[in-house]
C-alpha cells in the first residue's frame, strides 16, 4: 500500500483555494440522493452533520449519549484559536501555521496545518452568527487572551465554557437540520462495525443502546468523528463514554491507524484520591501564570506545606528553566512533576502530586485579584478536595488529556478505506506530536464546517456507487460479527469486574507507556497487555442480557477494544526511537533532559495496518517534508 | 463510612419499578456520589448481578447527563452542584440515601435511573437556534455587542440541559430550560430576526410534549446546578406576549 496524502500543488498559501476550484461538485438537485452517515456529535461531528444537511445531503447522525449536546467536546474550557489579529499584536495566518507546526514538533503535515490556520478566521465568524456568546470588551468587540504560552492573543473564549458554547452552537444548527428533515438523528446508538462493500465504506452496524437491537445503516459515504482514545489510560480528563471502538473497528476493516503513541499529558489536574477514582479533573493551565510549582527539597518530607521553610523548598521549574519558569510547555511541566514524584519528593498522601502555590501571588496582588481571575477554579478545587487553595497550596499532578494520533487521513480527510472520512480528534492530521492549547476546538470545527462539505462532494462526484441495501452480504457478515462478539462477552461469566481490568490496563499504560517511555518499559507493556487481554476473555463478568439497556455490556466492549489497541500504541512507541512532542523516550534526550528528535530517521507519520489480533501490524510510512518551517530544537532554558 | 441505599430499579419502560435496598460499605469521603455508585456496581457485577443503570459522562458538571434525585432533591443537597460533583463527605456514617430517576411524564424511564430526555432536543429543534447556514457569515466584529449584554446572554446560555428544573417542578414545567435559550437569543442581536417565531414555536412544542405550565413556585431555580435565575422566565413571558400581540 502506498500512502498518497493528495496534497494539492502550488504555494502553501494557495493550495486550499486551488483545491477548492479543482474539486468536483455535486449538482444541488442530486445532493439529496446521497446518504451520508456521520458518527459522532462532538464539535467535529455536529458541525459536519449540520453543514452537510444544509447543503441538501441526506444525513444520518449517530451518538452514544442521550442527546447530541452531551458529547465530550462540551467539557473544553479554555478557548479556541483564530488568526484574526484583532489585537493588532502581530498575528497572522502564517504565524498560527508556524506556531502549530513548531508546537507539533515537526511531525504534522504542513499543507493541512496551513489550511487549518486559514479556516480559523471563518470559524469565529460562523460561531458569532450562530449566537455563541463569546467574551467581549467594553467597546463591544470580541475579547482575546493569550493561551498555552503563545506570544500573541488569539484565543477566543466564552468564560470557562468555550467548548460548551461552541458545541451548543453546532448542536443547535444540527437540530435545525433535524427539524428540516435533512438530518435524521440516532442518539443512544453505538457504532460497532464499519461495512465495506467493493472496497468502499458503505454503512455501519450500530447497537441501539436502549433496546439492545443490532441495527444496519447503509449510505454512500461514512464520516467518523468519534473523538480520542485517552481513556485507554483508564484515568484521564476525558468523558467516561470516550472510546476507541468506532476507530478501532474501522481499523480492523482496513483503515490505517497513524501515530497512536502521540498522546498528550496535561500538567495541572487534580490528583488521584484513591482506587475509586473514575476520572481526573483538569484545572485550567492559566493557573500557572500566578501559581508557583514546588516540592520539598528533601525526600519523604511529610511536613505540612506551611511548616516547610522557604529554603527547604525546591521551585524546580524556576530553578531549571529560568526564562520560562512555571510557564514551560505542558510536556516539560508534566515530566518534571513525575520526576519529582519518582525521586520521592511528591506531596500529599499518595506522593503523586506537587504543589501549586498562590501565596506569593496573593501577597503581591491581593486575594481579590486572585479571586477575580481564578475564583471558579478555586471553588471547583475545593468541591473535589475539600481544601481552600487561598490558604494551602493546591496539589496538582499530570493526567492524560488529548490524543494526537488517530486514523490516517489524506488532505481530503479520507482514510485508506475509500469513502470513510475521519474528522476531529479521531484523525491524526494536524497536531503532529503535540497539540497546542485551544487548537483542538479549532480543528474539529474547521474539519466539520469548512473542509468536509467540499471534500466529500468531490469524493461522491468522482466515484460510481451502485445502490447498496442492508440485505447485502457485507451487512449480514458485519452484523453477525457484532452479534458474535456480544454473545462471547456475555458468555465468559467470570468473576472479575470490567472496571478492575480497565484499571489494571490503565496502570500498565501509565507506568510503562506514559510520560516517559523506555525500550524496557515498552517491552514490558507489550508482554503485559496480551496477558491481560487473555485474562479478560477468561475471567470477565458481564451480567445482564443483550436485548435491553446494558451498560456493563457497553463498557466491556470498549475495554475489549482497548485491550487490542493498547498493544498498537505501545508498539508504535517502541518503534519510534526518538523523543518528540508528547512522546518522550528516555534514551533520546539532550544533556539538559529535553526531548531530542531524530529527524534523519523519524520524520514520518507511522500508519499501521491491521493484520489480526496478536499478530504484528505492518507499518506504512508517510514521509513529512518541511518547506516552510524548518525544524529546530526546542529550548525553554 | 457505611450507608444504606434505597435505589429505584425498573427493568424497562413498561415494567413496574420499585425501591431496592443496597449497602454501600467503606465509602471514602473523597469519593464523588457517582463513584460511590460505581463501587456498588462493581460489587454487583463481580457477583454476576445486573448493575444499577444510571447515566453520566463528563463527571465535572458540564454535560448535563447525570440525573439523580437524591433524597427527594434533583442532584442532591448541594446548591449549584450536579450529582457528579457531589462528594460523599456531605454524608455521614449510617445515613440512608434514596436515589430515584427524574420524574416527569415527558421524561419516561428507560431503565432504573435513566430517563429519556429527547423532548428537550425536540424543543430546541422547534426553534432554539439562529437560522444561519455555514459560510457567508459577516466578520465576527461586524456587530459590536455591549459587554454587559454579552455577559447576561452567557449567564443564560450556561444551561446544561440536564432537566433538573423539570424534575423539581410540581407541574413538570420546562419553562426554565426554554427561557434560558430564549433569553440568550432575545438578548443578542443575532437572535432578533427570529425572536417571535422562536418563542412561539418552542412553547408550542413543550406543550405538545406534555410539560406543564409555570406557576411561579421557583423550585426550578433552587435545584438548577448552574443557578439560572427565574428572571429568564419573566423575559420569556414578555417575548411570548409580544409575539402574540404582533401576530394579531
Ligand atoms: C477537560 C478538557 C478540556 C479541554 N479544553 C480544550 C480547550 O480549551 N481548547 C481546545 O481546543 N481543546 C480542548 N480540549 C480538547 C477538545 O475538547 C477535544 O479534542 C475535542 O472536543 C474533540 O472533539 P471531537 O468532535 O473530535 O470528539 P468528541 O467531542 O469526543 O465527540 C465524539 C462523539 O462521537 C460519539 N461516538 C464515539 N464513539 C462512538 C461510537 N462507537 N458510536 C457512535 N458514536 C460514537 C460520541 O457520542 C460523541 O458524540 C479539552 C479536552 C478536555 C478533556
Ligand atoms: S456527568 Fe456531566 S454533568 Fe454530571
Amino acid at each position: 500500500m502506498t500512502l498518497d496524502a493528495q496534497i494539492p500543488g502550488g504555494a502553501i498559501a494557495e493550495k486550499w483555494d486551488r483545491h477548492k476550484f479543482e474539486m468536483k461538485l455535486v449538482n444541488p438537485a442530486n445532493k439529496r440522493k446521497y446518504t451520508i452517515i456521520v458518527v459522532g456529535t462532538g464539535l467535529a461531528g455536529a458541525s459536519a452533520a449540520a453543514s452537510l444537511g444544509e447543503l441538501g445531503y441526506n444525513v444520518l447522525n449517530f451518538c452514544i449519549q442521550d442527546s447530541p449536546r452531551r458529547a465530550h467536546s462540551i467539557a473544553a474550557q479554555g478557548g479556541i484559536n483564530a488568526a484574526k489579529n484583532y489585537q493588532n499584536d502581530g498575528d497572522s495566518v502564517y504565524r498560527l501555521f508556524y506556531d502549530t507546526v513548531k508546537g507539533g514538533d515537526y511531525r504534522s503535515r504542513e499543507a493541512n496545518v496551513y489550511r487549518l490556520a486559514q479556516l480559523s478566521v471563518n470559524i469565529i465568524d460562523q460561531c458569532v452568527a450562530q449566537g455563541v456568546p463569546f467574551a467581549r470588551e467594553y467597546g463591544g468587540l470580541l475579547d482575546n487572551r493569550s493561551f498555552g504560552g503563545a506570544q500573541v492573543s488569539r484565543t477566543f473564549y466564552a468564560r470557562g465554557q468555550t467548548g460548551q458554547q461552541l458545541l451548543l452552537g453546532a448542536y443547535q444548527s444540527l437540530m435545525r437540520q433535524v427539524h428540516e428533515k435533512s438530518v435524521k438523528l440516532f442518539a443512544r446508538r453505538e457504532m460497532l462495525d464499519l461495512v465495506v462493500v467493493d472496497g468502499k465504506a458503505r454503512g455501519i452496524i450500530a447497537r441501539n443502546l436502549s433496546t439492545g437491537e443490532i441495527e444496519r445503516y447503509a449510505g454512500d459515504a461514512v464520516v467518523l468523528a468519534t473523538g480520542g482514545y485517552g481513556t485507554v489510560y483508564y484515568l484521564s480528563t476525558n468523558a467516561l463514554n470516550s472510546n476507541v471502538t468506532a476507530a478501532w473497528r474501522a481499523h480492523k476493516r482496513g483503515a490505517l491507524f497513524a501515530n497512536p503513541c502521540f498522546t498528550q499529558i496535561h500538567p495541572t489536574c487534580i490528583p488521584v484520591s484513591g482506587d475509586h477514582q473514575s476520572k481526573l479533573t483538569l484545572m485550567s493551565e492559566s493557573l500557572r501564570n500566578d501559581g508557583r510549582v514546588w516540592v520539598p527539597k528533601q525526600k519523604g518530607d511529610k511536613r505540612r506545606p506551611d511548616q516547610i521553610p522557604e529554603d527547604e523548598r525546591d521551585y524546580y521549574l524556576e530553578r531549571k528553566y529560568p526564562s520560562f519558569g512555571n510557564l514551560v510547555p505542558r510536556d516539560v511541566a508534566s515530566r518534571n512533576a513525575k520526576q519529582a514524584a519518582d525521586e520521592g519528593r511528591g506531596v500529599g498522601e499518595s506522593g503523586l502530586a506537587v504543589y501549586l502555590d498562590f501565596k506569593d501571588a496573593i501577597n503581591r496582588l491581593g486575594v481579590d485579584v486572585i479571586k477575580e481571575k481564578y475564583g471558579n477554579l478555586f471553588q471547583m478545587y475545593q468541591k473535589i478536595t475539600d481544601e481552600d487553595a487561598y490558604k494551602v497550596p493546591m496539589r496538582i499532578y499530570p493526567a492524560i488529556h488529548y490524543t494526537m494520533g488517530g486514523l490516517w487521513v489524506d488532505y481530503n480527510l479520507m482514510s485508506t478505506v475509500p469513502g470513510l472520512h475521519v474528522l476531529g480528534e479521531a484523525n491524526f492530521s494536524d497536531h503532529g506530536a503535540n497539540r497546542l492549547g485551544a487548537s483542538a476546538l479549532m480543528q474539529g470545527l474547521a474539519d466539520g464546517y469548512f473542509v468536509i462539505p467540499y471534500t466529500i462532494g468531490h469524493y461522491l462526484a468522482s466515484v460510481t456507487l451502485p445502490k447498496v441495501t442492508t440485505d447485502h452480504a457485507a451487512f449480514k457478515d458485519a452484523s453477525e460479527n457484532v452479534q458474535g462478539r456480544i454473545t462471547k462477552l456475555l458468555s465468559v461469566k467470570g468473576n472479575r469486574g470490567i472496571r478492575e481490568i480497565h484499571r489494571e490496563l490503565g496502570r500498565i499504560m501509565w507506568d510503562d507507556v506514559g510520560m516517559a517511555r523506555t525500550d524496557a518499559s515498552l517491552r514490558r507493556a507489550l508482554q503485559a497487555i496480551p496477558k491481560l487481554r487473555d485474562e479478560f476473555w477468561q475471567s470477565v463478568s458481564v451480567p445482564g442480557t443483550p436485548d435491553n439497556l446494558n451498560q456493563s455490556l457497553e463498557y466491556a466492549g470498549r475495554v475489549a477494544d482497548y485491550l487490542e489497541f493498547a498493544e498498537l500504541l505501545a508498539l508504535d512507541a517502541l518503534e519510534r526511537r526518538e523523543s518528540c512532542g508528547g512522546h518522550f523516550r528516555e534514551e533520546s534526550q539532550t544533556p539538559e533532559g529535553e526531548a531530542l528528535r531524530d529527524d534523519a530517521n523519524f520524520t514520518y507519520a507511522a500508519a499501521w495496518e491491521f493484520t489480526g489480533v496478536g499478530t504484528k501490524p505492518t507499518v506504512h510510512k508517510e514521509p513529512l517534508t518541511f518547506e516552510e518551517v524548518h525544524p529546530t530544537q526546542r529550548s525553554y532554558k | 463510612m457505611n450507608l444504606k441505599l434505597r435505589i429505584w430499579r425498573q427493568a424497562g419502560p413498561a415494567a413496574a419499578g420499585r425501591l431496592v435496598e443496597y449497602a454501600a460499605d467503606h465509602v471514602s469521603p473523597d469519593m464523588s456520589f457517582l463513584e460511590m455508585l460505581d463501587v456498588v456496581n462493581e460489587g454487583l457485577t463481580k457477583k454476576g448481578e445486573e448493575a444499577i443503570a444510571f447515566d453520566s459522562d463528563c463527571r465535572e458538571g458540564i454535560c448535563g447527563t447525570c440525573s439523580l434525585v437524591i433524597n427527594g432533591v434533583p442532584h442532591g443537597p448541594d446548591r449549584g452542584t450536579t450529582a457528579c460533583q457531589l462528594h460523599m463527605r456531605r454524608f455521614k456514617d449510617g445515613d440512608s440515601v434514596t436515589i430515584e430517576p427524574w420524574r416527569a411524564a415527558a421524561f419516561p424511564v428507560v431503565k432504573d435511573l435513566i430517563v429519556d430526555r429527547s423532548a428537550f432536543d425536540r424543543i430546541i429543534a422547534a426553534g432554539g437556534y439562529v437560522s444561519v447556514n455555514c459560510g457567508g457569515a459577516p466578520d465576527g466584529n461586524a456587530i459590536p455587542i455591549p459587554k454587559d449584554v454579552a455577559d447576561l446572554a452567557m449567564d443564560s446560555a450556561a444551561c446544561i440541559g440536564c432537566g433538573a428544573c423539570v424534575a423539581a417542578c410540581k407541574n413538570a414545567s420546562a419553562h426554565l430550560f426554554m427561557s434560558a435559550k430564549i433569553s440568550q437569543f432575545a438578548l443578542l442581536p443575532q437572535g432578533h430576526p427570529e425572536r417571535h417565531r422562536r418563542v412561539t414555536a418552542m412553547i408550542a412544542q413543550a406543550d405538545g410534549e406534555g410539560f406543564g405550565s409555570c406557576s411561579n413556585e421557583g423550585e426550578c431555580q433552587a435545584v438548577c446546578p448552574k443557578e439560572i435565575p427565574i428572571s429568564n422566565i419573566a423575559r420569556m413571558t414578555r417575548e411570548y406576549v409580544k409575539a402574540a400581540l404582533l401576530a394579531k
